[in-house]
């Protein structure tokens, strides 16, 4: 038995050892900042850092819902970063948002509700394309957990990828160089500056630091159930931890009368 | 009364019951009192603990299906719904979603069990077949779920799969057709798969009925691998073993329980994020870590038939496993190249899933090549080793060696077999 194991233990090393090098195969990009995330703290028991994620959400509502979409959020969905109810409305209520036909069969609009989604900035997707240069800016929902590195790529292109291009890359217009874009030519104007926003809390607005943020606001975005699920999760393993020694103890009590 | 079961049971209720329909005796008879060998090490927990993942993918599968929308259009919108809208229903995506990882995880442990202690060989070959039929019902099931969420890993993992029926000659346009439900993937090929996806793994449990039947009709094999003797070499199936898998089951419970909570996104392509695109082919297709191993056989051999004839027969061959073995021993303890070979075979494994999940480029067509033929060697080697090899002397009886080591200390040498029988007479 202790030889099956040694047995299988040598082959699953071989096999992480031969895998391990492949699994973050570099995409003729610089290595990507390892940022240390509020949700990968303790173990990767940590929660989301709320007011790091509200501070994301004011940029994304000032600056990249002008392009991008969040179809998949609503605006009761912010209560999971700590915004009040009387916060969460008064957003929705800024928002304009499509409303039911008039008398006459004519489409109208109508402010939003807590119970809306986020108001798309282009009626449809021929339209965002056409006010982008022909490009579509992706939905935002999932934009973060669709992307190999997560948030810290989305921090990496929107925070330190746009520099000026290497000797001899021509830059053709209505593109930008950034070095984290696979290809790195991107139809994204360099989104975020310095001092783009005054943060409500006082929190300064360096590049880095709105960057930070709004990749925090993106994987609240991607998974908004992460702070239930880790604390739904750490109660639920705790118990089956007890569970599991006082199985063992019934067993080997069960077992004491048997030679085997 | 004439015609009615004889029953046991003391309870008037139960005994009304169980005189008609003996379902309490079935039960008694086979989980209760079904001697089992009393050697079972923890790999023998892991039947048990895949059909209990079995029922767990059913139990979220229903409830996921009453929010799922089948369709082209709808798919990927009702699975963020099931994510962002339903009560818990992140949990029982996730749930199910792991499952399917979990499930191939014991699967594969329980297969590896079965080939290390010979527990395909003679009289449990139906038993090993059905086992066999069960891993290539739990693909197909797995693969038509995976294409259900309709992201981008979803959309072409499908074109990928159901192109491969296309190298059959003569009848494989007409097969790929009929999976499709049309000349391209949409809306048909989602329908059929959502049903299919639903109705499989009742099928699935229907076999795992007859592999039980067949199972209680030999009886468990042991890590020795040695005929049960005498009723000094079993006990009871309740409590003994209901309270191993027990130990099992809380064990499993804690390492799906942290992947769930934790690590829910660990098996999972960022590619699957993105809503289908039929006219935007993700950077690399791969499939999901457990049919990675198969992949890489596929694509090992440079023409397209004989590579999807090579993936399936990887799987197909083990059907004649029983016959291809022909070593009249069992467990690998006592056979000094076979075992090896097992573990071989398990590194082999590794190295193809390796190969599977890269490109086929470079050095890893090499790689890939070289896992493939070690993968079918394994089975063309195991008529002639069975011959060649000269197994080790086996013990007398289950209870013997395990008494011995306990007295003797370093596995001393025999005892008297009265001195070994006692400990047992009160079980």
């Amino acid at each position: 038995m202790r030889r099956v194991v040694i047995g299988l233990a040598g082959a699953l090393a071989l096999g992480a050892g031969l895998v391990a090098p492949y699994v973050a195969r570099a995409e003729e990009a610089p290595a990507l900042p390892h940022m240390k995330w509020s949700w990968q703290k303790n173990f990767g028991l940590g929660t989301i850092d709320r007011a790091s994620a509200q501070r994301g959400f004011q940029v994304y509502n000032e600056v990249c819902s002008a392009c991008h979409s969040m179809k998949y959020m609503a605006y009761r969905n912010l209560a999971g970063i700590g915004l009040s109810e009387a916060q969460i409305k008064a957003i929705a209520a800024s928002k304009t948002v499509p409303g039911p036909l008039d008398d006459e069969g004519k489409p109208t609009t109508r402010p939003g509700l807590p119970s809306d989604h986020f108001a798309d900035p282009f009626p449809n997707d021929i339209a965002a394309r056409s006010a982008n240069n022909g490009a579509l800016p992706p939905d935002q929902s999932l934009l973060l957990s669709a992307r190999e590195g997560h948030a810290d790529y989305i921090y990496a292109l929107v925070g330190k990828g746009y520099v000026d291009p290497p000797a001899g890359v021509k830059v053709p217009d209505g593109l930008y160089y950034n070095t984290y874009f696979p290809g790195h030519l991107i139809h994204m104007p360099p989104p975020l500056a310095d001092g783009l926003v005054t943060y409500a809390d006082g929190t300064k607005a360096t590049l880095a630091q709105e960057a930070h943020d709004v990749a925090t606001f993106l994987y609240f975005a991607s998974y908004p159930e992460n702070d239930e699920r880790k604390r739904l999760g750490v109660r639920i393993a705790g118990f089956l931890v007890l569970l599991t020694g006082v199985t063992y103890g019934v067993k080997r009590r069960i077992w004491s009368g048997i030679d085997h | 009364m004439a015609g009615l079961h004889t029953s046991d049971f003391k309870n008037p209720v139960v005994r009304w019951i169980d005189s008609r329909l003996p379902l309490f005796t079935l039960m008694s008879k086979e989980y209760g009192q079904f001697p089992t060998p009393k050697n079972f090490n923890y790999f023998w927990n892991f039947g048990a603990l895949a059909t209990i993942n079995l029922l767990i993918m059913i139990a979220t599968g229903i409830f996921l299906a009453m929010n799922y929308t089948p369709t082209a259009a709808d798919a990927f919108d009702s699975v963020q719904r099931i994510m962002r809208d339903v009560n818990y229903g992140w949990l029982l995506r996730l749930v199910h979603m792991n499952g399917a990882s979990m499930f191939f995880l014991l699967i594969y442990v329980h297969i590896f069990r079965g080939m290390y202690y010979g527990s395909y060989k003679a009289p449990r070959e139906l038993l090993w077949m059905t086992g066999v039929g069960l891993l290539l019902l739990l693909m197909a099931t797995a693969f038509m779920g995976y294409v259900l969420p309709w992201g981008q890993m979803s959309y072409w993992g499908a074109t990928v799969i159901t192109n491969l029926f296309g190298a059959i000659p003569l009848v494989g346009q007409w097969i790929v057709t009929l999976l499709w439900g049309g000349f391209a993937i949409g809306d048909p090929t989602l329908h059929r798969f959502f049903s299919l996806h639903y109705l499989l793994p009742f099928v699935i449990f229907g076999v795992v009925f007859l592999h039980v039947v067949a199972l209680h009709i030999t009886g468990s094999n042991n890590p020795l691998g040695i005929e049960v003797k005498s009723s000094q070499d079993t006990v009871p199936f309740h409590p003994y073993y209901t309270a191993k898998d027990s130990v099992g089951m809380c064990v499993y419970f804690l390492v799906f329980a942290v992947i769930v909570f934790l690590r829910p996104y660990m098996f999972s392509e960022v590619d699957n994020n993105i809503p289908a695109n039929v006219l935007q082919t993700p950077n690399e297709i791969v499939p999901e870590w457990y049919l990675l191993p198969y992949y890489a056989i596929l694509r090992s051999v440079p023409d397209k038939l004989a590579g999807v004839c090579a993936m399936f027969g990887s799987i197909l061959v083990l059907f004649v496993l029983p016959w291809l073995d022909t070593s009249p021993v069992r467990s690998a303890r006592f056979r000094p190249i076979y075992r090896w070979m097992v573990i071989a075979l398990v590194a082999d494994m590794f190295l193809l899933g390796h190969v599977g999940a890269n490109r086929p480029e470079g050095s890893f067509i090499l790689e890939g090549r070289i896992g493939t033929v070690l993968y079918f060697g394994f089975f063309a080697a195991l008529p002639f080793v069975g011959w060649l090899e000269k197994p080790l002397p086996l013990p007398e009886s289950i209870s013997r060696p395990v008494l011995s080591s306990r007295s003797g200390g370093g596995g001393g040498g025999p005892l008297p077999a009265g001195v070994a029988a006692k400990p047992m007479e009160k079980a």
